[in-house]
């Protein structure tokens, strides 16, 4: 597109050079979202709508400043900015267990972090500078792991702890990624999933909290159990399914507005979407957020070099597993987990997450820009 | 399968990995990765298409089944009429209280805060934890009905905190005469499990529906019930109220209209006073049954409310048994008032009136002398004197020589020992015995003194208030009248002529003469000119005399009083029959039909006399009721035993009562019977004797009847 522009030369070469096949299709989802914000809001403003596109702004500038950060500056800042993240984390556990009870955000003012959020593009980017340093012929050997694992392991360990298992899973799938594109033999790969799956038994009885386990056997079972938690994911699926092909209008869904769907504008947001505007509605969602990624895979494939690389394609991830995840679980595939969905679940923490890694994506088709890759690397 | 990456170890001591190695392993994976999550998206796709298109139909249904609650509108129960069409049973629009036992969480909490909130009685509250105790899951229990407006505001608001309770704007039955038509209507109250299982229609189990439990309220259930209407809403998973989308009235129950002349039914029950009887009075003209009074009775008002622990108790220990209908379930040895019958029996086997038989105050038969309930003879007696002078001789002699089968068949076509065709849930039909029926029974022959004791109403005979009433219009119209109850059912019988015209008019006049000429029951005479009514009196042994004379002693020891009449005399409008349990005698009853037939002509005339009355007994019958209620309660009230679970316990109890009540006269069927005085001729100014007896209930009616003539 930016080519497209720039032969026409009519509009200015600064506004023609961002990309654009990314954000157009971020700003529509996002008013979608606001649309059915307004919905799940009783058809008002407020209290869903207005403060999601009033976020959607602030951080929309948080954004640019990200994107517009200087390489070298990233690359002296990202293992500061990891332990500054890590401390965070640490901090929230301390003021926990002070505060005696368990809390999952740290208050400054008016604003409250959830450094478990920061924690997810933190992660990515302490990878991917790990990977860019490491030496090629290291990959293989137990020092191409060992460091990349701590990196991952200490803040899973902290959100654990809070106990926060989605976010956990969240943070690992990114750090993963990033490993996997990193170059790390397969076999460990299928040596860890194969070990995992064994685990899994283990995990489910030892490691996980009643209402996790709750959650996991409903899925399993969802009849077992319809006025329970299997009452949030059959109800989200009558939205889904007596929305049809064309839904039932704006501001006419009846699961929504009759509260028979939990949470209509957090987790279950398409759920609410997809009531109204039927599966025309869902498909033009998944369309967004297919443009969005594969514009996340192409700054991936033309990164110059192996940070940007490793950043944008964890970056991708990232936001991909906030997708994924929240759409498996409302179309009943996928156990019930707090897994908002991106630019459209009303919430700041995981706009915030989402946002930066559009800022870091946009960041690195910058410097793309500036340096376009050849065919040699560095 | 071919994995393109797991070359990278066994090249790995070979190859040094270069960053250009690296930079194709990332692009190959980026790809695969790719890969996955476009696989992914496809697969969200499909799932989605799947739910929207596939599962639409199904999940719009389950949509509409959230989002709409349907609810019944119990409907308006048909009203019941009496002839005139006032309302014996109407609806009164009401807001009520029921608790779903299944919802609640703490029922005991539940209900004690329901009884502060209602101030309901602790006596009450009792009776609804027992309930929701015992009720199955979906039966609504009943906490109160009628409550004001502030009540069930305050209670609205409260709803939040009280799952299972239901509060709502209803109707409940009102029956404006309460007790007076009692065993008559009956009652209504919420279904029962075993009614619920035999009619599984979810209306019975809708909070505050009501079905009929007794009487014509059950009789005519099917009538009454009428169409729910149906109310859809719009719901939030809450269960709040979003609007209406569409109500459906509901369709009023047809009503019945009954042959029941409601003013007189009242009279009549109120006039029995603090005797326990019951009033048949019927149209001669149609059969229709005006009044059918049995007292002392329930307040069927209350008993649609739930009956409560105390109300029962206090009920069921009543000798005079409330609960039982003795119109249709009181059987009594009809005493000398079988005398018309027998009479027109005797005509028919061909035995001359003006026939004359010489009382001497007794009669040899077989080894044993039965004496005249006058003891000094009423020397020459023919068929008119044995009615008006109640000659128990004359008709043991007569009846000697017509034997027992042409009495037996006359007591049939006059209707006793018959079942009639009306709408009541049941009915006892009696004894008329004769020889088939003692060898049946009891495995013995008939015996003349069977005989005789069979032709004063005695022995094994045994008839009820209604066929009294049903006789009394037969012997008065001398046509085969049958009673009718409704309305919309053709008057019978009236083609079919039992009697010839001559015995008619000889019967009436004999019958006209005991009350206003020379026989039993002058104070019976109508205080209205020229309207004069005829009757026949009857006093019923009910135990050997070596138990009680039957005047005095245990209430239920007492003779039976009874009285059939029929007014005007000459040209018979309407008959009936008065039955006052152990009242004492004939006494007991005659002022009863006289006040009643005088309502029947001169209302005024009839509740002034009335009104006399019920200044001395205390009341009204319902107020009587009502105070007896609250002494009750306030003596026993704490220690009362349960009711029954179930209603139908209730009537299986009363109705093994009734069977056993009813063969109390068994014991002396086989004994002469010393026939009590009936007389009170004309002229002889009764003698107060109150004193008499201390214990009988103090009825003008009682002490009217003492034994002037009497030596024993």
């Amino acid at each position: 597109m930016n080519t497209l522009t720039a032969r026409s030369g009519i509009v200015p070469e600064p506004i023609a050079r961002q990309p654009w096949e990314m954000l157009i299709p971020l700003v529509l989802l996002t008013c979608f979202g606001g649309m059915v914000l307004y919905s799940a809001g009783g058809g008002a403003m407020d209290p869903f709508a207005r403060s999601h596109f009033i976020r959607f702004a602030v951080f929309a500038v948080m954004t640019g400043i990200i994107a517009s950060l200087p390489r070298e500056a990233v690359r002296v800042l990202t293992y500061p900015g990891y332990v500054v993240v890590l401390l965070m984390l640490l901090g929230v556990e301390i003021v926990g267990q002070v505060g005696g009870g368990s809390q999952r955000w740290l208050e400054a003012g008016p604003i409250r972090i959830q450094p478990s959020e920061i924690m997810k593009p933190a992660v990515v980017l302490a990878m991917a500078r790990f990977y860019e340093t490491l030496p090629a012929g290291m990959i293989g050997s137990w020092r191409s792991v060992v460091p990349s694992g701590m990196l991952i392991m200490l803040p899973i360990g902290l959100v654990l702890m809070q106990p926060d298992l989605g976010t956990s899973v969240a943070i690992a799938f990114g750090g993963v990624v990033v490993m996997f594109l990193a170059g790390l033999p397969l076999w460990w790969f299928l040596l860890a999933g194969g070990a995992g799956i064994a685990a899994m038994p283990l995990i489910y009885f030892f490691a996980l909290h009643d209402y996790q386990r709750a959650r996991v056997t409903t899925f399993l079972d969802p009849e077992n159990d319809p006025l329970g938690a299997g009452y949030h994911i059959a109800q989200s699926k009558i939205a889904i399914g007596s929305g049809g092909i064309f839904g039932k209008g704006f501001n006419n869904g009846t699961q929504s507005h009759l509260n028979y769907l939990p949470e209509p504008h957090t987790d279950f947001v398409f759920a609410t979407m997809a009531e109204e505007w039927g599966l025309m509605g869902g498909l033009f969602v998944l369309t967004m957020y297919a443009l969005i990624l594969r514009w996340g895979w192409k700054v991936a494939s033309e990164s110059q070099d192996r940070f940007c690389a490793l950043l944008a394609a964890g970056a991708t991830a990232t936001i991909f597993f906030y997708i994924a995840i929240n759409l498996l679980m409302v179309m009943g595939m996928a156990p019930a987990k707090g897994i908002p969905l991106p630019w459209m679940s009303h919430g700041g923490s995981s706009m915030m997450t989402n946002m930066i890694c559009i800022g870091l994506l946009m960041m690195v088709n910058r410097w793309n820009q500036a340096a376009p890759r050849r065919g040699l690397t560095v | 399968m071919k994995i393109p990456f797991l070359h990278d170890r066994p090249d790995r001591p070979t190859r040094m990995i270069s960053a250009s190695i690296l930079r194709s392993t990332f692009d190959r994976r980026a790809v695969v990765i790719g890969a996955v999550q476009g696989g992914i998206g496809v697969l969200l796709a499909l799932r989605l298409g799947y739910l929207a298109i596939a599962q639409n139909e199904k999940y719009r249904l389950e949509s509409e089944s959230n989002r709409v609650n349907l609810t019944l509108v119990p409907p308006r129960r048909g009203w019941i009429l009496d002839r005139n069409g006032a309302p014996l049973a109407s609806n009164r629009a009401d807001f009520r209280v029921d608790l779903i036992p299944e919802r609640l969480q703490n029922a005991d909490a539940t209900i004690d805060r329901l009884g502060e909130l209602l101030a309901l009685e602790p006596a009450r509250i009792a009776d609804i934890k027992d309930k929701v105790e015992t009720a199955r899951g979906f039966q609504p229990v009943e906490v109160a009905t009628g409550l004001r407006y502030e009540q069930f505001a305050a209670l609205s608001v409260r709803l939040p905190d009280l799952p299972g309770v239901v509060p709502q704007r209803g109707f409940s039955r009102y029956y404006p005469t309460a007790s007076s038509v009692g065993h008559l209507i009956g009652y209504v109250g919420p279904a029962s499990a075993e009614e619920y299982e035999k009619d599984p229609n979810p209306l019975l189990i809708t909070p505050g529906y009501k079905i009929g439990k007794d009487g014509l309220e059950k009789q005519f259930e099917k009538e009454l019930r009428g169409v729910p209407g149906a109310r859809r809403v719009e719901v939030t998973a809450g269960g709040r109220i979003v609007r209406d989308l569409e109500t459906r009235e509901d369709v009023q129950g047809a009503p019945i209209r009954l042959t029941i002349d409601g003013p007189l039914q009242d009279y009549a029950a109120r006039r029995i006073g603090l005797e326990s009887g019951s009033v048949v009075v019927m149209d001669c003209r149609s059969g229709d049954l005006l009044c059918m009074a049995s007292m002392p009775s329930f307040d069927p008002n209350s008993f649609s409310d739930g009956i409560g622990g105390v109300e029962y108790g206090m009920l069921r220990d009543d000798e005079r048994v409330p609960l039982r209908n003795k119109v249709l379930k009181g059987l009594y040895p009809p005493g000398s008032t079988v005398k018309p019958m027998v009479s027109m029996a005797l005509m028919q086997a061909g035995v001359d009136p003006n026939e004359t038989v010489f009382c001497g105050g007794g009669l040899q038969v077989g080894n044993r002398r039965f004496g005249c309930w006058n003891r000094r003879g009423h020397g020459s007696v023919d068929m008119a004197k044995g009615i008006y002078q109640s000659c128990d001789v004359y008709f043991y002699a007569m009846a000697q020589r017509v034997g027992m089968d042409p009495i037996a068949a006359m007591a049939r076509r006059c209707g006793m020992g018959q079942e009639f065709p009306l709408p009541v849930t049941s009915q006892f039909f009696g004894t008329v015995p004769d020889a088939a029926w003692k060898m049946k029974k009891w495995g013995r022959e008939w015996q003349a003194f069977d005989t005789v004791n069979a032709t004063i109403g005695q022995g094994y005979m045994l008839s009820s208030p209604l066929q009294l009433a049903v006789m009394a219009s037969r012997l008065a119209t001398g046509r085969h009248v049958m009673p009718r109850l409704t309305l919309d059912t053709k008057p019978k019988g009236f083609e079919t002529i039992d009697f010839p015209a001559e015995q008619v008019e000889y019967v009436r006049k004999a019958m006209s003469d005991v009350v206003n000429g020379p026989g039993t029951a002058g104070r019976a005479r109508l205080p209205i000119d020229g309207t004069l009514m005829a009757g026949k009196t009857g006093t019923a042994q009910v135990v050997s005399l070596s138990i009680s004379n039957g005047k005095s002693g245990p209430w239920k020891y007492r003779d039976h009083g009874l009285f059939i009449f029929f007014a005007p005399y000459d040209n018979p409008r309407y008959a009936g029959a008065v039955v006052i349990e152990h009242g004492g005698g004939s006494g007991a009853a005659y002022p009863i039909a006289r006040d009643v037939m005088t309502f029947m002509f001169d209302p005024a005339k009839g509740l002034e006399a009335l009104a006399a009355l019920e200044a001395g007994w205390g009341g009204t019958a319902q107020q009587r009721l009502e105070a007896r209620y609250a002494a009750y309660a306030a003596e026993r009230g704490a220690t009362v035993s349960r009711p029954p679970r179930r209603d139908e316990e209730i009537f299986d109890r009363v109705e093994a009562e009734a069977r056993r009540a009813a063969t109390q006269t068994d014991a002396i069927a086989n004994e002469v019977i010393a026939p009590r005085p009936e007389a009170n001729p004309s002229g002889t100014p009764p003698r107060a004797a109150a004193t008499a007896q201390p214990a009988a209930p103090a009825t003008p009616a009682v002490s009217a009847i003492a034994p002037v003539e009497v030596s024993e």
